[in-house]
């Protein structure tokens, strides 16, 4: 089959992809009675109609665009890093550490450190499936799927005995002190004699573009990029330029579980200001839909995370608003997206194909 | 320890290896044929609840098997189409499924129950219940709690290891159904299609997760509740790997998981430790066990698990 020109690969086949699991999307709607239209306008104030609500969209977002980073930086490097869920979780412990012992101190130093020790604990959450990867070719994707169950058991151990405080019986940590705590976006806009509302989103929310950036600078303008781009077009293009395999696997998998782990600083530090069981919430998962629909792009990644940030507190609002749809709807939208866009991408891509043949060149130009 | 202790940690870890063996099974003749399966969480899940569903609605518990059934299957198929036809990621494919799952379930329940992720309690007449086989109470204590007393599909299960070893080593189906997995093209060159090999392993793994499904929600609890399958697809997908995709080796590794978790069960309030750390790596080893050990064999240190050879690549035809 030819390839597609890169505008209808990257734009058209993804967006069409899109188009089809709005329309399931909304067929859904309409079974239960419902109108779509309505969903659509109830679903877009709740993510955009009011700054509060923005707000708890732009938090959503920072949380998908590190998970969607983490999925895009492995899959680069040809490796599928289903891994996110159990990163993250294995990165809230580090951040948790970090706000239980220096939340004394002030934001600033628990800012730091907490970010430091997320990526340092995501980073060896996925260092280990890498390692045994490397060394003993063991399936990534299936280790990486027992770890997300292996930090889940850790964690629940963790939090029912050791980091619960004395005395209590929920299984989280106490709560950090107030000093401690990250600020929000409208605290820090506050600073500079503004005087607007409680905005949900903290300063992660630019930790996250910056890290966007980065991993634009790294994986396209950097050496060491290029070689996991190389590793991951062909491992044995990559193998005879005399690239170690085994620095690239494990520097991908450090690099997209230090992404994922940074996800967790955001929930951690940033809102609940404590760690508890399900912070993640299946942020890893989303990360995966985020980096198909933004084609491994940081840009499109960004942008694919806004969108399902929307989506998050949009149908948290819209379940709100009309009962009769509940927020799992949220739940069908991103396994439809997942489905059109990750896996049967053919569907379009077949029928792309064909029309865009019938309008080729004489030379087998596209047009 | 008293024989009835024992007995009941034999029966126990018997009930909770049953969802996990039917999956691992399901999960078995998917694999073998080529086609990667991490959807059998979702496929599991749908069908406990559209046995829960149908059961509550009809008050029969062979049509509630009969809809869990389907539902796994039309999963099983989707996952088909992605997989065999649109030759798409079988992985991402699995993903959703299990999203699409709860998903369905969640609004489906509440369309229908308008109760949020659950279906109503079901009576004991639209369940399942517990077989006495021949001379119940005659036998020693043993056979009354370990070998009788289970629902149907318990029996079914056991039955299905048997039928699986048969269908994937002495027949001819069985056969082509591994060499799909291992060398496709020699498939295509005997003139027989890999994608109908492929279509029917995924089928057959659908039917399996839907009488796992079943036995979740209608035999084993009396209803749905959201997410009730909880990880035992996963369990099921480590469970098989131990086993290196073998059907005997898989029923014994799916009840040394599940007298892993009934040993748990039992010794939770009985034994007292005193210390936090050791009761938290005590938890976490419990909670953790399959996964570990799946991580172990994986990684060759116990044994090499190797699968099939074209496992997870789309086939084409025309190259």
């Amino acid at each position: 089959m030819p390839q597609l020109p890169r505008w209808a690969e990257n734009v058209l086949v993804p967006i069409l992809s899109v188009g089809l699991a709005v329309l399931f999307s909304a067929l859904a709607v309409l079974s239960i009675g419902e109108s779509p239209l309505q969903a659509v306008q109830v679903l877009s104030y709740g993510a955009f109609g009011n700054p509060y609500n923005f707000g708890f969209t732009l938090y959503y977002t920072t949380n998908f665009i590190f998970t969607g980073l983490a999925v895009s930086v492995a899959f680069h490097a040809g490796l599928f890093n289903i891994g996110g869920e159990g990163q993250a979780l294995f990165g809230g412990i580090g951040a948790a550490l970090a706000g239980l012992w220096l939340d004394s101190t002030n934001w600033i130093i628990v800012l730091i450190i907490g970010l430091g020790a997320s990526i340092a604990f995501g980073s060896l959450w996925a260092a280990v499936p890498a390692f045994l990867l490397a060394t003993r070719g063991s399936n990534i994707v299936i280790t990486t799927i027992m770890f997300n169950y292996i930090a889940a058991g850790l964690l629940v151990a963790l939090l029912s005995n050791v980091l619960k405080p004395t005395g209590s019986d929920a299984p989280r940590t106490r709560q950090f002190a107030q000093d401690s705590h990250v600020p929000r976006l409208d605290q820090v806009i506050n600073w500079w004699g503004f005087d607007i509302a409680r905005i949900e989103a903290n300063i992660i929310f630019l930790v996250a573009l910056l890290a966007a950036v980065g991993v634009w600078l790294f994986l396209y303008r950097s050496r060491l990029g290029y070689e996991v781009r190389m590793f991951g077009h062909s491992n044995s293009v990559s193998d005879y330029s005399g690239q170690s395999s085994f620095k690239i696997t494990m520097i991908a998998m450090a690099i997209s579980g230090g992404l994922a782990g940074l996800m967790a600083t955001n929930a951690v530090l940033g809102q609940q200001h404590q760690l508890s069981l399900g912070f993640v919430g299946g942020a890893g998962f989303t990360g995966i839909a985020v980096s198909l629909i933004g084609r491994s792009h940081p840009l499109g990644i960004v942008l694919a995370a806004l969108l399902f940030g929307a989506l998050f507190q949009g149908g948290a609002e819209l379940s709100f608003e009309i009962p009769a749809i509940p927020t799992k709807m949220i739940i069908v939208i991103q396994a439809l997206v997942i489905l059109f866009v990750g896996a049967m991408e053919n569907l379009i891509r077949y029928p792309t194909v064909a029309l865009l043949t019938m309008f080729r060149t004489r030379n087998g130009r596209w047009i | 320890m008293d024989l009835d202790l024992i007995a009941q940690v034999f029966a126990s870890a018997t009930r909770l290896a049953t969802p996990i063996l039917l999956a691992c099974l399901a999960g078995l003749f998917s694999e073998r044929a080529g086609i990667l399966d991490i959807g059998l969480e979702g496929k599991m899940m749908i069908a406990a609840f559209a046995a829960a569903a149908t059961a509550s609605l009809t008050g029969s518990p062979v049509f509630g098997l009969c809809a869990a059934i389907s539902a796994s299957l039309a999963f099983a198929l989707l996952h088909g189409f992605a997989s065999i036809t649109l030759r798409g990621n079988q992985l991402i494919s699995g993903v959703s499924i299990n999203m699409f799952a709860l998903g369905i379930a969640g609004l489906t329940g509440s369309a229908l129950f308008g109760l949020s992720g659950r279906t109503p309690n079901l009576t004991s007449e639209q369940r399942f219940s517990n077989l006495c086989l021949p001379f119940h109470s005659d036998l020693g204590v043993i056979y009354r709690d370990v070998v009788s007393g289970h629902s149907a599909i318990v029996y079914v299960a056991f039955g299905c290891v048997l039928g699986t070893w048969w269908l994937v080593y002495k027949t001819r189906f069985g056969l082509r159904l591994r060499a799909a997995g291992e060398a496709p093209d020699a498939v295509e060159t005997a003139g027989i299609s890999v994608a109908r090999v492929r279509y029917y392993a995924v089928a057959i793994g659908g039917v399996l997760c839907g009488i796992a499904g079943a036995h979740l929600s209608i035999a084993l609890s009396a209803g749905y509740t959201e997410a009730m399958t909880a990880d035992r697809g996963f369990i099921a997908l480590a469970a098989l790997i131990f086993a290196k995709w073998r059907p005997f080796a898989a029923l014994f590794t799916c009840l040394l998981f599940g007298f892993v978790q009934a040993i748990g069960f039992q010794i939770e309030g009985v034994v007292e430790i005193d210390n936090r750390w050791l009761t938290t790596l005590v938890e976490f080893l419990e909670a953790s066990f399959p996964y570990i050990m799946t991580v172990i064999v994986l990684a060759g240190f116990v044994g090499k698990a190797t699968p099939s050879a074209a496992g997870g690549i789309p086939y084409t035809k025309e190259r």
